[in-house]
C-alpha cells in the first residue's frame, strides 16, 4: 500500500463523498493518479476502479500520466490571447525545452494551457502549481523560467505583492484587486461587521426570508432566480438536514469578481451563509472554491477558524441558543461545468461534475438528497447587507426588476480593467467610459455564455430585464475579429462540455465547424440559417445550462454583426459547395498512387515524381 | 410531359436501389407518369437530357464519385440524397476515424489490402491500376460536395418510403411520410 494513498484516505475518513479531496492529495503527492493507484484507491474506498477513473478523466487537475513537480498552466482565455499569451508560452517552451502540453523528461516541469483562471484584469497570467503570476511579458516569463530552472520552488516567484488582503501572510500573492468603483452595497468602506447576522438572529426565520424577498434580490451568478423564493422553497421541505452551499466556482471566462469578494469580503460572505443557514434551518454549509483559487485556501481557512473562535460558527452562534452551523471548504478540480448548481452538487458529493435531472430542484432535493440552496458569493454578501440595511434601502437601488448593485469584472481592450460596483440599469456605454475603452467595437457581456453586442447596442442597460450578466464584461476594440472571438468561445464550450447529452457534446462541434467555414469565406447564406436552427436545437434539447447558453455568442453575433457575416458569405449558382476542395482531397492519394487524376488534373499520363 | 428521373449509386451498396425495386408492380404506375434517364436500372451511362429528379445513393469516397455527383447536380432540378451513406457517409465513413493517424490514407489502404486478418495478399500489392479512380483523403457525404434538396433517411429507406417520395416529387406536393415509414428502431 502506497503511504500517500493510505494517508489521503485516512485524512478524509474513507468518506466516499470526499473522493475529490482524496484524489487532490494523491495527485499532489504522487504527481499523477496511475491505473495502479486507482486500483488501490478503489479497494480502500470500497468502490470500483472505473468510478475513480471516471473522476480522474473528468477533472482537468487530475492526470493519469505524470505531471511535472512544477506544473505551469498558462491562462488561455480570449483576453489573455489578445494580451499575447502565445509569446509568453513560446518563451516558457524554449527556456524549459518542452512543448506545450508536455512534461519534461526529468519530471520537473510540465507546461500546458488552461481555460480562464480568473485573472483577466491582469492578463496574461499563469498558475505555477498554486502560485499565481500575473501581467506576464516575454521578459518576465524568461526570468521566471530561469529562476525555476535554478531552483524548482514556487516560493521565490513573488517579485511584488498584491494590494489589500492579497499581501497578507495567508494569501501572499501578487494578485491585484483592481477595485475601480466602489458602490454602496458591497465594496464601500466601513461596512459594520456582523450587523446583518445580529439583526437576523433577533428575528424569526420567516421574517428573514421575507426581508430577502422584499428586497428583490436575485441570484448574482447569472440566472437571476429570486433568492428569497429559493430559500423559502428549501425551508418548506420536510427534511432531517438542509445545506447551504456557496458557489465560488467562478469559471465563466472573463469573470473575477468573486475572487475579489473572497479576498476582501470574506467575512461578509460567511455572514451571508450563516444568515441563510438561520433562515432555512441548516446546520452545515459548503463553500465550493474553484481549483484555480487554491492560493486563497489558507486565508479562507484562517477566516473560518477566527469565526469559530469568535462564536460566529459552531454551536450557539452569537449567543443564540440552539443555532448551530459550520462551513467546510470544498475545492474543485478544474471543471467549468461545476459552476452549474446541480453539477456543483454532484462534485461536492464526490462524483463527476455532471448535471442532475430537474425537477427535483436542489431546493427540494440537493446535496445527498437533502434540500439545498446554492447561491453565488455575491448573493450571500448582498443578503448580509440587506439584513443590515433593510429591504427598502436595497430595493431602492437599481431598476424595478433588478434591485441593488452588481459587480462587473471589466477586462479586455480598455485602460482600466478591474472591478466596478455599479447599480443595475447602467448603460453599457457608461461602463465603457469609466473603464477608459477608447475604441470599443464589441462587448461580450455575461461571459462565454452571454451576449455579444456591437456599437448599435451600447445604449442597452445592464440588468435582468435587458442585458443580464453574471459579472463578466469583456470589451474588444475594432481591430478584433468578431468570428475569431465566437470561434474561441465554441472551442471553450467543446472543451468544457461534460459530454453527457448529445446536443451539447456534438452540437457545439458542428457550430464551430460552420463558424470556421464562414471565417474562411467559403460559406453561403444557407449556412447562417443552419447555425440559427442548430443553435435553437441545442438550446432547447440540452440537459443543463451549458448547452442552454453555449450557442448565444453565435446567435447574438449574427444579430448584432450582420455586416460581418454578410461580407463573408456569398451566393453560389453552380450548386457546388465552395468549402469542398477536390484538389486538397486528392493530394494524399496522388502521392501514394504516384499518378495524377484522370478527371481533375489537366494532363493525364505523367507521373508526379 | 413525363417527368425524367435519374439515379446513381456512389459509395453505397446498391441496397437503396434494391429498395427502389421493392415498389414492385407499382413501377408500372410510375412509368405512366415518369421515365428513367441515366440509371443503373437501364444501364444508361450518360445523361441524355436534363432531369427533373435525381436520386443519389452513397457518399463520395473517390474522385469518380465526386465527378458523378457534380454531374447529377448540374443535370437535375431536384437532387435527393437517399439513405444513410448519402446523408452521413454511412459505413464507408468509418475510415474517417483514422484521420488523425500520421499517414491516414496509407494506413487505410494497408489495413484493407495487407494487414487485415482476413486478407490474403502474397505480393503485398495495393491495387493501383491507372483506370482506378483515386480515392479521397476521407469519405464525404453528398451535402459536403454539392447542395442537396432533400434527404430520405434509412438503411435503406423502404420501398414504400421511396414510393411516397417519388409520388410527392412528381406531383409537386409535400411528401406524406407517416411515422411508420421513417422510424428505424
Amino acid at each position: 500500500m502506497n503511504p500517500v494513498v493510505y494517508k489521503a484516505c485516512r485524512d478524509f475518513d474513507y468518506d466516499g463523498t470526499r473522493v475529490l479531496d482524496i484524489l487532490r492529495e494523491v495527485q499532489s503527492g504522487l504527481g499523477c493518479i496511475s491505473g495502479e493507484t486507482m486500483e488501490m484507491l478503489a479497494k480502500e474506498l470500497s468502490t470500483h476502479r472505473v468510478e475513480i477513473e471516471g473522476l480522474v478523466s473528468f477533472y482537468s487537475f487530475f492526470s493519469e500520466k505524470p505531471k511535472g513537480k512544477i506544473a505551469i498552466r498558462l491562462c488561455d482565455d480570449i483576453i489573455d490571447r489578445f494580451a499575447g499569451v502565445s509569446k509568453v508560452a513560446k518563451v516558457f517552451s524554449d527556456e524549459l525545452g518542452i512543448e506545450m502540453g508536455k512534461t519534461s523528461p526529468d519530471g520537473i516541469f510540465s507546461l500546458e494551457y488552461t481555460p480562464c483562471i480568473g485573472m483577466s484584469d491582469q492578463a496574461p497570467s499563469a498558475l505555477i502549481n498554486q502560485t499565481v503570476v500575473t501581467k506576464l511579458t516575454p521578459q518576465s516569463a524568461r526570468t521566471i523560467a530561469r529562476k525555476l530552472k535554478k531552483n524548482p520552488e514556487t516560493s521565490e516567484l513573488l517579485t511584488r505583492k498584491g494590494d489589500g488582503n492579497n499581501a497578507c501572510l495567508q494569501i501572499n500573492a501578487m494578485v491585484k484587486n483592481n477595485i475601480r468603483v466602489r458602490g454602496e452595497v458591497l465594496l464601500c468602506e466601513g461596512i459594520p461587521a456582523e450587523a446583518g447576522l445580529k439583526k437576523a438572529l433577533k428575528r424569526k426565520e420567516d421574517a428573514v426570508i421575507q426581508e430577502i424577498r422584499a428586497s428583490g434580490l436575485r441570484g448574482r451568478g447569472g440566472a437571476g432566480f429570486s433568492t428569497g423564493l429559493k430559500w423559502d422553497l428549501a425551508r418548506r421541505e420536510t427534511a432531517r438536514e438542509r445545506y447551504v452551499i456557496c458557489n465560488a466556482d467562478e469559471g465563466e471566462p472573463g469573470t473575477f469578481k468573486d475572487r475579489v469578494l473572497l479576498t476582501e469580503r470574506t467575512d461578509l460572505m460567511f455572514e451571508g451563509m450563516t444568515i441563510a443557514a438561520r433562515a432555512i434551518g441548516s446546520r452545515k454549509g459548503i463553500l465550493y472554491v474553484r481549483a484555480e483559487y487554491t492560493y486563497l485556501l489558507p486565508y479562507l481557512e484562517h477566516v473560518l477558524k477566527k469565526r469559530r473562535k469568535r462564536g460566529l460558527l459552531g454551536r450557539n452562534i452569537a449567543g443564540k441558543k440552539g443555532f448551530a452551523f459550520d462551513i467546510r471548504i470544498q475545492l474543485g478540480a478544474g471543471a467549468y461545468i461545476c459552476g452549474e448548481e446541480s453539477s456543483l452538487i454532484s462534485s461536492c458529493e464526490g462524483l463527476r461534475g455532471e448535471p442532475k435531472n430537474r425537477p427535483p430542484f436542489p431546493a427540494e432535493k440537493g446535496f445527498l438528497g437533502y434540500p439545498t440552496i446554492v447561491n453565488n458569493v455575491e448573493t450571500f454578501c448582498c443578503a448580509a447587507r440587506i439584513l443590515d440595511g433593510g429591504a427598502p434601502w436595497f430595493a431602492g437601488i437599481g431598476t424595478d426588476e433588478s434591485a441593488g448593485t452588481k459587480l462587473l469584472s471589466v477586462a479586455g481592450d480598455c485602460a482600466r480593467p478591474g472591478i466596478y460596483e455599479v447599480p443595475f440599469g447602467i448603460e453599457v456605454s457608461e461602463v465603457l467610459d469609466m473603464a477608459g475603452a477608447d475604441d470599443p467595437a464589441i462587448v461580450q457581456i455575461g461571459g462565454a455564455s452571454g451576449d455579444m453586442i456591437g456599437r448599435t447596442a451600447f445604449h442597452k442597460k445592464i440588468c435582468y430585464e435587458d442585458l443580464p450578466t453574471g459579472g463578466s464584461f469583456m470589451t474588444f476594440n475594432s481591430t478584433r475579429n468578431v468570428l475569431g472571438i465566437v470561434d474561441y468561445f465554441l472551442e471553450f464550450f467543446i472543451h468544457e462540455s461534460c459530454g453527457y447529452c448529445t446536443p451539447c457534446r456534438v452540437g457545439n462541434v458542428f457550430l464551430r465547424e460552420r463558424i470556421q467555414k464562414i471565417k474562411s469565406g467559403l460559406a453561403e447564406e444557407a449556412d447562417l440559417h443552419y447555425l440559427i436552427e442548430l443553435s435553437n436545437t441545442i438550446m432547447m434539447t440540452s440537459r443543463c445550462g451549458l448547452g442552454h447558453t453555449s450557442p448565444r455568442p453565435v446567435l447574438s453575433s449574427i444579430a448584432h454583426f450582420p455586416i460581418v457575416y454578410a461580407s463573408l458569405t456569398r451566393e453560389l449558382t453552380d450548386g457546388r459547395q465552395a468549402s469542398f476542395d477536390i484538389q486538397k482531397a486528392l493530394e494524399e492519394s496522388r502521392r501514394i498512387a504516384k499518378r495524377q487524376s484522370m478527371i481533375y488534373d489537366p494532363i493525364y499520363g505523367e507521373s508526379t515524381d | 410531359m413525363k417527368k425524367k428521373i435519374a439515379t446513381v449509386s456512389l459509395a453505397g451498396c446498391f441496397g437503396c436501389h434494391m429498395s427502389l425495386l421493392d415498389i414492385d408492380e407499382r413501377i408500372l404506375d410510375l412509368l405512366k407518369v415518369a421515365e428513367f434517364d441515366k440509371t443503373p436500372l437501364n444501364d444508361l451511362k450518360k445523361f441524355t437530357t436534363r432531369c427533373d429528379i435525381g436520386l443519389v445513393e452513397g457518399g463520395c469516397c473517390n474522385e469518380e464519385n465526386v465527378h458523378t455527383l457534380q454531374e447529377f447536380r448540374k443535370n437535375c432540378d431536384v437532387l435527393v440524397a437517399v439513405g444513410a451513406c448519402a446523408i452521413m457517409g454511412g459505413l464507408p465513413v468509418m475510415r474517417n476515424a483514422i484521420m488523425n493517424a500520421v499517414d491516414p490514407l496509407r494506413e487505410c489502404l494497408e489495413e484493407a489490402y495487407m494487414n487485415s486478418s482476413s486478407v490474403y495478399n502474397s505480393t503485398n500489392d495495393i491495387p493501383n491500376d491507372p483506370a482506378l479512380p483515386l480515392i479521397l483523403d476521407k469519405v464525404y457525404n453528398c451535402s459536403e460536395v454539392v447542395k442537396i434538396d432533400y434527404q430520405i433517411p434509412g438503411c435503406p429507406p423502404s420501398g414504400d418510403t421511396l414510393w411516397q417520395t417519388l409520388n410527392a416529387l412528381i406531383r409537386g406536393v409535400p411528401a406524406d411520410l407517416p411515422y411508420e415509414l421513417i422510424r428505424y428502431d
